[in-house]
C-alpha cells in the first residue's frame, strides 16, 4: 500500500509540474506537439529512475561534502547513456528534441529527488520514487503537447482531426503559446485541486 | 557587421528566456523585484561569459575524440567555476561579491549556461563570437529578466482571481512578453 502511493503521488499531489512547479525550461521548450512531450517525458523518466537507483546504491560510499558533485556525475553519466540511445533509435526526435536532452542534467527535478529521497531510502522505493515522479512529469509534458498540439496545429500525435478544417491557431505552437497553454492547464489543475481538498 | 548580427539575434531575436526556453527557473524565481534581478542578470552575465571561454578553449584541445563526454566535462566544469569565481570575488572584490555573492550559487542549476555552452559548440562559433555570443544572450537574459520583474511588481497590487495567483498569472505575463518579443523576428535574416 505504502509503495503504491510512492508510485502514483508523483501524478497529481506531487505533480512535478503543477504543484512543485520544477523543470520548467523541457516543460516550455519541448511540447509542441503530444508526440514530443511525452518523449522529452519519457526520456527524463529514464534517467530519473536510474539515477534515483544508482545514487540509492552508493550512498554509503559518498562523503557527504561532495555529495551534490557525485550526484552529478551519476546523471551526467544516466543522460549521456539516453543521449546516445536516442541518436541511434530515435534520430527523428533526437533532432527536434536538440539542446534539452544534454540539458537534462541540469532538470532540479532529478537532483531534487536524488538529494531528498534516493540518498536516504533503500533501492526498491528509491526506483518507484524515480518512476512515479517520472510518469507525472511525463503525464503533464504529454497533456500540454496535446493541448499545445490540438490548438495550434488541429491534430492530436500527428494525426488531424475529422471535420475540422484549416490550421489552427499558430500561435499555440509558438513561443508565447507554450507559456500561456500552461497558465490556463495550472489555473484547471488549481480549481480542481482546490474543489477536492474541501 | 557579422558580430553586430550575433548580438541583435541573441538578444531580440532569439531571447533566450522567451524563444528558447532556457533559464526558465531564475526567470519565474527571481523576478519578484527589480533590484534582485539586476543582481542576477550581472552574474549570470559574468559567470556566462567566463564560462564561455572555458568551454571553447575545452571543446577544442581536449574534447576533440571524447565528444561523448561533453555533457559530464561541461557541467563539472561550470560548477567548479562557479565556486571558483565565487571565491576569487570574495577576495578581490568584497562589494561585487555582496552584490552578486546570494546569486552565485544558484546559477549551476541554471539551464541557460549550460545550454550555451553546448549551442556555441554546436553553431561551430570560433573564440571571438562564442564569447560575444555568449554575453549578447546574457544581456538578452537580464534584459527579460528585469522587463518581467517590473511587470510582476505591479501585478501583485492588482485583484485577480484566486485560482490565477502566483505562477499561472506570472506565465502568462510572460508568454504576452513573449508575444511582444515576436516582433523582432524579421530583424535578422536567418
Amino acid at each position: 500500500m505504502n509503495r503504491l502511493r510512492l508510485l502514483t503521488k508523483g501524478i497529481i499531489k506531487e505533480n512535478p509540474t503543477f504543484v512543485l512547479m520544477l523543470g520548467m525550461c523541457p516543460t516550455l521548450g519541448t511540447t509542441t506537439s503530444a508526440m514530443n512531450g511525452l518523449g522529452m517525458g519519457v526520456a527524463t523518466l529514464f534517467v530519473l529512475t536510474l539515477s534515483n537507483m544508482a545514487i540509492s546504491l552508493i550512498k554509503n560510499l559518498i562523503p557527504d561534502k561532495i555529495r551534490i558533485p557525485s550526484f552529478i556525475v551519476v546523471i551526467a553519466a544516466f543522460v549521456t547513456i539516453v543521449q546516445l540511445c536516442m541518436e541511434a533509435y530515435t534520430p527523428g526526435l533526437y533532432n527536434t528534441l536538440g539542446v534539452f536532452i544534454p540539458l537534462i542534467v541540469v532538470n532540479c527535478i532529478i537532483l531534487g529527488r536524488a538529494e531528498a529521497f534516493a540518498s536516504k531510502n533503500n533501492v526498491l522505493d528509491s526506483a518507484l520514487d524515480g518512476l512515479g515522479i517520472g510518469l507525472g512529469f511525463t503525464l503533464s509534458l504529454t497533456v500540454l503537447g496535446a493541448v499545445r498540439e490540438l490548438l495550434g496545429n488541429g491534430s492530436i500525435f500527428g494525426m488531424k482531426l475529422p471535420f475540422v478544417e484549416g490550421d489552427g491557431i499558430l500561435l499555440f505552437v509558438l513561443a508565447p503559446g507554450a507559456f500561456i497553454a500552461l497558465a490556463y492547464l495550472m489555473v484547471i489543475f488549481n480549481k480542481i485541486t482546490a474543489k477536492t481538498k474541501q | 557587421m557579422e558580430y553586430l548580427i550575433i548580438v541583435i539575434s541573441a538578444i531580440f531575436v532569439n531571447n533566450v528566456v522567451l524563444s528558447q526556453f532556457l533559464g526558465i527557473c531564475p526567470f519565474l524565481g527571481v523576478s519578484n523585484r527589480v533590484n534582485t534581478s539586476l543582481g542576477m542578470g550581472a552574474a549570470v552575465t559574468f559567470v556566462m561569459t567566463i564560462s564561455s571561454i572555458v568551454t571553447y578553449l575545452l571543446q577544442r584541445f581536449v574534447l576533440g575524440s571524447i565528444e561523448y563526454m561533453q555533457t559530464i566535462v561541461f557541467i563539472l566544469v561550470i560548477a567548479a567555476l562557479v565556486q571558483m569565481v565565487e571565491i576569487i570575488l570574495k577576495k578581490v572584490s568584497p562589494s561585487l561579491y555582496q552584490a552578486l555573492g546570494i546569486f552565485l550559487p544558484l546559477i549551476t542549476t541554471n539551464c541557460a549556461v549550460l545550454g550555451i555552452a553546448i549551442l556555441a559548440v554546436q553553431k561551430e562559433y570560433n573564440l571571438g563570437q562564442s564569447v560575444v555570443f555568449s554575453a549578447a544572450t546574457a544581456i538578452g537574459f537580464s534584459l527579460a529578466l528585469v522587463l518581467f520583474a517590473g511587470l510582476r511588481e505591479r501585478l501583485e497590487l492588482e485583484n485577480i482571481p484566486r485560482a490565477m495567483k502566483g505562477m499561472p498569472i506570472a506565465l502568462l505575463t510572460a508568454g504576452i512578453l513573449a508575444m511582444a518579443f515576436m516582433g523582432f523576428s524579421g530583424l535578422v535574416h536567418q
